[in-house]
């Protein structure tokens, strides 16, 4: 008997006993009409060759294993970083348990957000019987300062207009006039998660500026900096680095979203629904601040048009990550605000220039190959060319055309860029056959890095969301010079690990 | 080895209306009808968990629920491993519940097997406006190149399709023609029904629909075959229920769904019994096996050693007296197990009690198992059950037990915050919030990612793993010395 009460055998090794491996091959045999294990073998080599690939790069219309979600999800992630909001999402309420789970297998912490619940007779009807009852339950259950609408693809299928139906709420007395309800359009059918989050943070913005009160104008500067950081699996450590470089710098700064707080609650025998966020009054008087920087282009590009149509200066970023990135983001702050980049950062910036100076002939000329969102593979691709390696296969599915001549342009400001390619709107199949044909050293990406590290044996380094079968790795920085310190600690120990395990001889104490 | 208790049915009902006073006057009648509080019955041993169920979720609440593609796609469906599931519509749903249930299984993903991958038609703009079909009639040749091996599709439908009018059935029927693939169309929108539940249901419609009659495999009958229903091998939960089956003589001639193939799907009306463990997601089909081809069904549970030792001599009664001494000898064979297991574990886990909010058959099906270590169940509540979930919750659960039905975030939030039970069982979305407060959880639609917890292989792991919540040394370390106690 494979089972112990004393030496418990869970999934991990009890079907590896020989009455479950036996049982398996007796189920295939006699009962799963199977291909034969030869016809799968074929195959499965087939789908490494060259034929295949190309096979794989004809594909029109199937999508498979793409590292992308949809709007709402950022919508919501974006709504979760303002003071006491409670996300909600107008739509079917299936929606809405998925961005939930799917947010708290990342973070580990609770995702309030609630759904309007609409079915058939909505879908006939629509919505604006649910969406009153709903903003009064939400209102009078959950007591948010703000409740911040998106919309699911069945709402915007059937055409709901929000703006309309959530002033009828307000007439209806769901919620008190004055009560905060912005709004965001996010159709999954058009864009993806960062899409979402760059129509609800203009849909914050847009509330608080022209909706509130009528159109409100800008006036005397406060001489903040606005931040908008864009969707970061690693939002809780990063928002704190930025806080404390601009802290350091003495820079005024507010962020627009900050989830910094609420994605990383205390145990201490208290739930908080809300925690931190951005001050709905800050929201308001962010109209007057000296400028407004995206941390991500991609998460921001609706966002910062809007604000630059309320005569303020903008700039955005491509996820501010390694050296050069790190030192465009501070300089521009610097610029902004007119205050120096301290001592305290220019040698933390030394400390990391160290490190990749120590370590840089591990690093010197290995292949890797990245995925997920566009901002996050444009920095990871430039941080490695920094390092001296080579961003061989660079892929984000929720990437354009306008991306991929961005990332040729980075590859072109490097000897180490040769021969790389941008992948825009392709998947993890198509990764798959690019590992296969044209092998990297590592692979970096999120958690769905590991199917494609089980079957072609590159080694993943999970540095974007989401990441769920590794704990508390958003708990640190990836942006900032101790954020590239980090990332850069992470690939060493990758490379040393497969290093190690690639030959007795070489087994160095030292390197 | 049933306990016997009774639960404080003044506190839970003084709750329920605690709770009930901070909705809205509307929401609070319909939200009233939910919530109860399980009374003595004249029959012994058997109380009344009278709650409506299977309605509407209230707009705006937090409901827990999900939708009818999460019960097709993601429950019925999604196991079934040599077979490609496609997300029919835009990229959400399908990325959502990708590789998320842990339906275990054997197989090469991406060349037999294809469980763990995430096929969508992502939908466009232009898809929503022109419609789906073409491009649906195009990606299910795409997909013949690239997973040649692969045994049939099935096109799991998002809420747009049913909205803009698609006629996927049509699809479906073409491509079957030209490939002589079996190409299964499941009308699972989300916005049908009020839950996963109506999933599950049209799920196992399409299973008669579209798999039945379509062509079964070359296979002999025995006088022992039985079919392995609704087990979707969460952490391999199917295996170890398969093996005690086995062991007792009998043949499993499908298992539905979990580690499942088309071919065991196909195959199933020619069993003698089907066993059925989450009646919930496919009493439908069982009913229809039964109507049509005589198959009777009986339901069983595996869970902990006194539900395992009643199910398998349920089962057995079904069969000759070879049959039934077998399942003596299996009962018997585990008995030392079993006492390890309660001799290890019940002192640690005496008198602890329970709150569960889950899905399917587990609110009421672990109760037994949790009474086996010595521990009380004093809440419990579906997500998506009907009225017949709960009138078998009744031969569960004790006089005094508080019973939710679709609780909502803040419900479940007061209830667990007043009464502090020593542990909650229910899923990803409610586990933070609960260790919050100090109260330890385990998960238990994806059992936290352990497993199996099914058969006596799976109780000595259920055991372990309660006893490691609960008595994990992390609970003591949340007050900060310097406060005050």
């Amino acid at each position: 008997m494979p089972q112990s009460a004393e030496k418990t055998k869970d999934h991990v090794s009890l079907f590896k006993e020989p009455e479950y491996t036996e049982m398996f091959a007796e189920k295939k045999a006699n009962f799963e009409c199977r291909p034969s294990d030869e016809a799968v073998l074929a195959q499965s080599e087939y789908t490494k060759t060259w034929e295949y690939r190309e096979k794989n790069f004809a594909r029109q219309k199937a999508v498979i294993n793409p590292a992308k979600a949809c709007q709402p999800l950022g919508a919501v992630f974006a709504a979760q970083g303002f003071e006491e909001t409670m996300p909600y999402v107008h739509g079917s309420q299936g929606c809405v348990a998925y961005f939930r789970s799917h947010l708290a297998r990342h973070f580990k912490e609770a995702v309030p957000c609630v759904s309007d619940s609409m079915t058939e007779d909505a879908a006939v009807f629509g919505g604006l019987n649910n969406l009153v009852d709903g903003l009064q339950n939400c209102q009078t259950l959950y007591k948010p300062k703000m409740i911040a609408v998106s919309t699911t693809c069945m709402a915007e299928v059937i055409g709901d207009d929000l703006s309309a139906f959530i002033n009828t709420a307000k007439e209806k007395e769901a919620v008190p006039a004055d009560f905060a309800v912005p709004f965001a359009h996010t159709p999954s059918f058009v864009g993806s998660h960062t899409t979402g989050y760059d129509n609800m943070i203009k849909g914050v913005l847009n509330y608080f500026w022209d909706r509130e009160k009528g159109e409100v104008k800008p006036g005397a500067s406060n001489g903040k900096i606005n931040i908008i950081p864009g969707f970061d699996g690693y939002a809780v450590a990063n928002n704190r680095e930025l806080k404390r470089y601009l802290d350091d710098m003495g820079v005024d700064y507010t962020f627009i979203s900050d989830v910094s707080d609420i994605y990383d609650t205390p145990s201490d025998g208290t739930y908080r629904m809300y925690d931190g966020g951005t001050k709905l009054d800050d929201v308001r008087d962010a109209i007057n601040a000296k400028a407004t920087i995206g941390l991500q282009q991609y998460c921001s590009d609706k966002s910062l048009e809007y604000v630059a149509s309320k005569g303020q200066s903008t700039a955005s970023f491509h996820y501010p990550m390694g050296v050069g990135a790190t030192d465009a983001l501070l300089m521009k702050i610097s610029e902004i605000s007119g205050k120096a980049i301290t001592p305290a950062i220019e040698k933390e910036r030394g400390r990391l220039v160290d490190a990749m100076a120590d370590s840089q002939a591990y690093l010197h000329g290995k292949k890797v190959a990245i995925f997920g969102d566009p901002d996050f593979v444009y920095s990871m691709a430039a941080f490695l060319l920094e390092m001296g390696c080579e961003p061989a296969h660079c892929l984000s599915t929720n990437a354009g055309k306008d991306w991929t001549a961005k990332m040729e342009a980075l590859f072109a400001t490097s000897p180490f860029g040769v021969g790389c390619k941008a992948y825009a709107g392709k998947d993890l199949w198509h990764m798959r056959s690019l590992l296969f044909t044209e092998p990297t050293d590592l692979l970096i990406g999120s958690s769905y890095g590991k199917y494609l590290e089980k079957d072609t044996g590159i080694p993943l380094i999970r540095l974007t969301f989401p990441v769920f079968d590794r704990h508390h790795h958003h708990r640190f920085p990836t942006m900032g010079y101790q954020g590239a310190l980090r990332v850069l600690v992470e690939i060493l120990d990758r490379i040393f690990e497969v290093t190690d395990a690639a030959s007795d001889i070489s087994y160095d104490l030292v390197r | 080895m049933s306990l016997d208790y009774t639960n404080d049915t003044a506190a839970a009902e003084a709750l329920i209306k605690e709770v009930l006073d901070a909705y809205p006057e509307k929401s609070g009648k319909r939200r009233a009808k939910h919530l109860s509080v399980a009374k003595a019955t004249e029959e012994e041993g058997v109380t009344g968990c009278g709650v409506k169920s299977n309605i509407k979720s209230i707009p705006g609440v937090m409901t827990i629920r999900g939708c009818a593609y999460a019960g097709s796609k993601g429950v019925v469906w999604g196991p079934v491993k040599d077979m490609v599931h496609i997300s029919h519509g835009p990229v959400g749903c399908g990325h959502y519940s990708w590789s998320q249930r842990r339906n275990y299984f054997n197989g090469t993903v991406g060349i037999d097997s294809f469980v763990t991958m995430q096929v969508t038609s992502d939908f466009q703009e232009r898809d929503i406006v022109f419609g789906g079909d073409k491009n649906l009639d195009a990606m299910i040749d795409e997909l013949d190149v690239m997973f040649p091996l692969n045994k049939g599709i099935s096109i799991q439908s998002e809420c747009p399709i049913g909205l803009i009018g698609d006629d996927i059935e049509a699809v479906a029927k073409k491509k079957h023609k030209e490939t002589g693939k079996t190409i299964v169309p499941v009308r699972c929108e989300g916005f049908r029904g009020v839950s996963q539940s109506l999933g599950h249901h049209i799920a196992n419609d399409a299973i008669r629909d579209w798999v039945f009659e379509k062509g079964v495999p070359e296979f002999e009958t025995g006088p022992y075959d039985v079919n392995l229903i609704a087990d979707y091998n969460i952490g391999g939960d199917a295996w170890p229920s398969r093996k005690l089956l086995e062991e007792m003589g009998l043949r499993v001639i499908g298992m539905w769904s979990g580690d499942a193939t088309l071919a065991e799907m196909a195959r199933a009306p020619k069993a003698k019994l089907n066993l059925i463990h989450c009646y919930r997601s496919m009493n439908y089909i069982c009913r229809h096996m039964e109507e049509k081809y005589g198959i009777s069904w009986v339901e069983y549970n595996f869970f902990g050693p006194t539900q395992i030792a009643a199910s398998l001599r349920k089962i057995a009664a079904q069969f000759d007296e070879t049959i039934q001494a077998n399942a003596e000898k299996v009962i018997a064979k585990y008995e030392a197990l079993v006492a390890d297991v309660v001799a290890k574990y019940k002192p640690r886990l005496d008198g602890k009690t329970v709150m569960l909010y889950v899905g399917g058959l587990r609110p009421r099906h672990v109760t037994n198992a949790y009474e086996d270590l010595g521990m009380k169940v004093i809440g419990t509540g579906y997500e998506f059950g009907h009225n017949d979930d709960y009138q078998r919750t009744g031969h569960y659960v004790k006089e005094g037990t508080l019973i939710y039905d679709d609780v909502t975030g803040y419900e479940l939030e007061k209830f667990i915050e007043k009464i502090r039970p020593d542990l909650v069982g229910s899923g990803i979305k409610e586990k933070y919030a609960t260790q919050k407060m100090g109260v330890p959880f385990r998960q238990m639609h994806s059992w936290d990612y352990s497993g199996p917890y099914h058969g006596y292989d799976g109780f000595a792991i259920f055991a372990r793993d309660m006893d490691m919540a609960i008595n994990s040394p992390v609970w003591n370390k949340f007050k900060a010395p310097w406060k005050a106690a």
